[in-house]
């Protein structure tokens, strides 16, 4: 029933020697075991993908109309999107949100990731606690830091007036377009800090311990020993967390459709959330499309640049 | 963990230091935590004018006052969340288990057989990993809205299956299989090759049992991952019957007069059992979370 290995096994002659029909077989087999991934990747992940390229240069819409025939328009969407002044809005949101989240919640991470690396009584304590929001949807996080940033007595703005004594707030937070952004910030750095400080901490103990011992030796302190051990060995790991960081900024979806719905007046709109309302809500899917090809584009380049980044080291 | 600490590691540290560092840790795991007992507490209390009396003050974190469930009967009063709660634990159940069996065989042809086009399978599969979901949702969306079905619908949506089925297969769960089988010895396998055993056996009894590691972090990262799906529910379901929590808990949300109590109820019982399984499995959890990061 199985692969034949001797002679003895087949007793009759067979047209190919028993290693070609092994081979053969083989390969029969390994397109079996290949085919239901390959088919799933191919209808919902390459078809979709391929499909936005070829959308984008149309004006096809979610629901067809009978009267209004699908139209070739070239690059019309590409060219119409610099245009489009909430899209603008949307990518430097974006931007904005790489250049203020990335920064602090990395170093955040990191902190988080050297303090439990000590040898300590109840260490692993601190480390479920400052894990326990990432096991926490975003859809809840989102609704409940909503009612703590309540405009007028929400805990937040009690805590602001308290440790200021009455000189700051209350502020409106939500409801502020200056303020709105930076409130979505730091709950999104709340719920993904213990995410990146476990990779850290991961990163932290590959770390050869007579590296220290030699530092020591050389009479580094504490803080070079960081300096000048910790940080070189930690740069594969903080490439990664930076890319996917930086990769997660892009993707910001969730906090914003649940808190704010990319208001008040385009303050805190995403790239996603301008494709999922052009695309799904408006139902032009010709140019969400557009906007998904451009979307697609910027993640490819940041991940291509965790690579060049990481080559000199492998 | 017997590595040695980063801060300088003499054993004499001085106490005050230690307190400094505990008092530190501490305040950190306040600020961890704080909404969290915030929607614990809240959630108890029946009393809605009292919820926004204390809302600005501390005893927003202590369970003062009358303390009952009644938010929580209130909330399977006023919407399916039994319901919503079936819907997220099927789906991201199928999408886990069904992924673990389709991700990992094609991780073994990659990692153990000879096949023509192996190599370039292999370069596009891990190509892939960059396309993130969000860059095809809406061709997608076009695409499985005029699927058929086996029940004679001409579309996809309002389903469990269009919830479930795109995500089965993943780029980097099958990344993860092939570098995780590409460490184990080849000898058993050829000890079994040489007694006759089909590949498929040699997958299901030498391959399965030897990687339980990998499965359980491909298991616990895709649930992470899905069980908070929220884009694309949002645009592929209408019907509560099929609507998973994340969808419910915004448009309960988004029923207005706002109840607060209601709200940290429904948001209680969804985090609660995710938090659970996480402190019972919680070096699981770490461990898969850590590998993660071992890409690129």
């Amino acid at each position: 029933m199985s692969i034949a290995k001797s002679p003895q096994a087949q007793p009759k002659a067979r047209p190919h020697t028993p290693i070609l029909s092994w081979k053969r077989r083989e390969q029969r087999v390994a397109w079996a075991f290949v085919a239901p991934a390959l088919l799933l990747l191919s209808i919902f992940l390459i078809a979709p993908f391929g499909l936005a390229f070829y959308l984008s240069l149309t004006d096809q819409r979610l629901v067809p109309n009978l009267n209004l025939p699908t139209r070739f328009v070239g690059f019309k969407h590409y060219l119409a999107m610099w245009q489009d002044a909430t899209f603008v809005r949307a990518l430097l949101n974006n931007f904005l949100f790489v250049l203020i989240v990335v920064p602090v919640q990395t170093s955040f991470a990191l902190f988080l990731a050297v303090l439990v690396n000590q040898k300590l009584k109840a260490i692993n304590f601190f480390r479920t606690i400052y894990f326990i929001p990432v096991v926490t949807m975003m859809a809840i996080v989102a609704v409940v830091w909503t009612f703590l940033y309540n405009p007028d007595q929400g805990i937040i703005n009690s805590f602001i007036q308290t440790i200021s004594f009455g000189q700051l707030g209350p502020y409106r937070w939500l409801e502020d377009p200056k303020l709105a952004f930076p409130a979505i910030m730091l709950m999104s750095i709340w719920q993904g800090v213990g995410f990146q400080m476990v990779i850290y901490l991961a990163g932290l103990q590959e770390i050869p311990g007579e590296l220290y011992e030699a530092a020591q030796l050389d009479g580094a302190n504490g803080w070079q020993q960081f300096r000048f051990v910790t940080l070189p060995q930690l740069r594969n790991t903080s490439v990664f967390v930076v890319i996917s960081t930086t990769i997660m900024a892009f993707k910001l979806f969730d906090q914003v459709e649940i808190m704010t719905k990319g208001g008040p007046n385009d303050a805190t709109v995403t790239a996603m959330l301008h494709i999922v309302n052009s695309g799904f809500r408006t139902q032009k899917v010709g140019y969400a499309s557009a906007l998904s090809v451009v979307f697609f584009v910027i993640v490819l380049l940041i991940s291509l640049g965790q690579r060049m980044v990481n080559r000199p080291e492998r | 963990m017997q590595r040695p600490a980063i801060e300088p590691t003499t054993p004499w540290q001085k106490s005050p230091r230690r307190f400094g560092t505990y008092l530190l840790m501490t305040v950190l795991a306040l600020f961890s935590l704080f909404p969290i007992v915030f929607m614990l507490v809240t959630a108890l209390k029946a009393d809605e004018a009292q919820i926004l009396r204390e809302m600005s003050t501390f005893a927003a974190f202590l369970p003062t006052g009358e303390l009952s469930l009644q938010n929580f009967h209130d909330v399977f009063a006023r919407v399916p969340f039994a319901q919503y709660l079936i819907n997220s634990v099927v789906i991201a159940l199928a999408i886990v288990l069904f992924g673990l069996v389709v991700n990992s065989l094609i991780a073994y042809a990659l990692a153990r057989m000879q096949f023509r086009g192996q190599k370039l399978l292999l370069a596009i599969i891990i190509a892939l990993i960059i396309i993130p979901f969000q860059a095809v949702a809406v061709p997608l969306l076009l695409i499985v809205n005029q699927l058929p079905w086996f029940d004679g619908r001409m579309t996809w949506l309002d389903s469990y299956h269009v919830q479930i089925i795109p995500f089965i297969a993943d780029a980097f769960s099958i990344f993860l299989f092939y570098q995780f089988f590409l460490n184990i010895p080849k000898d058993i396998e050829e000890a079994a090759l040489v007694d006759g055993a089909s590949r498929f056996r040699m997958y299901a009894q030498i391959i399965v049992p030897l990687s339980r590691p990998v499965f359980a972090t491909v298991a616990i990262l895709q649930f992470l991952t899905h069980w908070g799906d929220f884009l694309w529910p949002l645009m592929v379901v209408r019907n509560p019957a099929v609507r998973p929590l994340t969808v419910g808990m915004q448009a309960f949300f988004g029923q207005m007069p706002r109840q607060w109590g209601d709200i940290m109820a429904f948001a209680t019982m969804v985090t609660l059992p995710v938090l659970f399984i996480f402190l019972l499995f919680q070096k699981w959890f770490v461990q898969s979370v850590a590998s993660s990061g071992v890409k690129g």
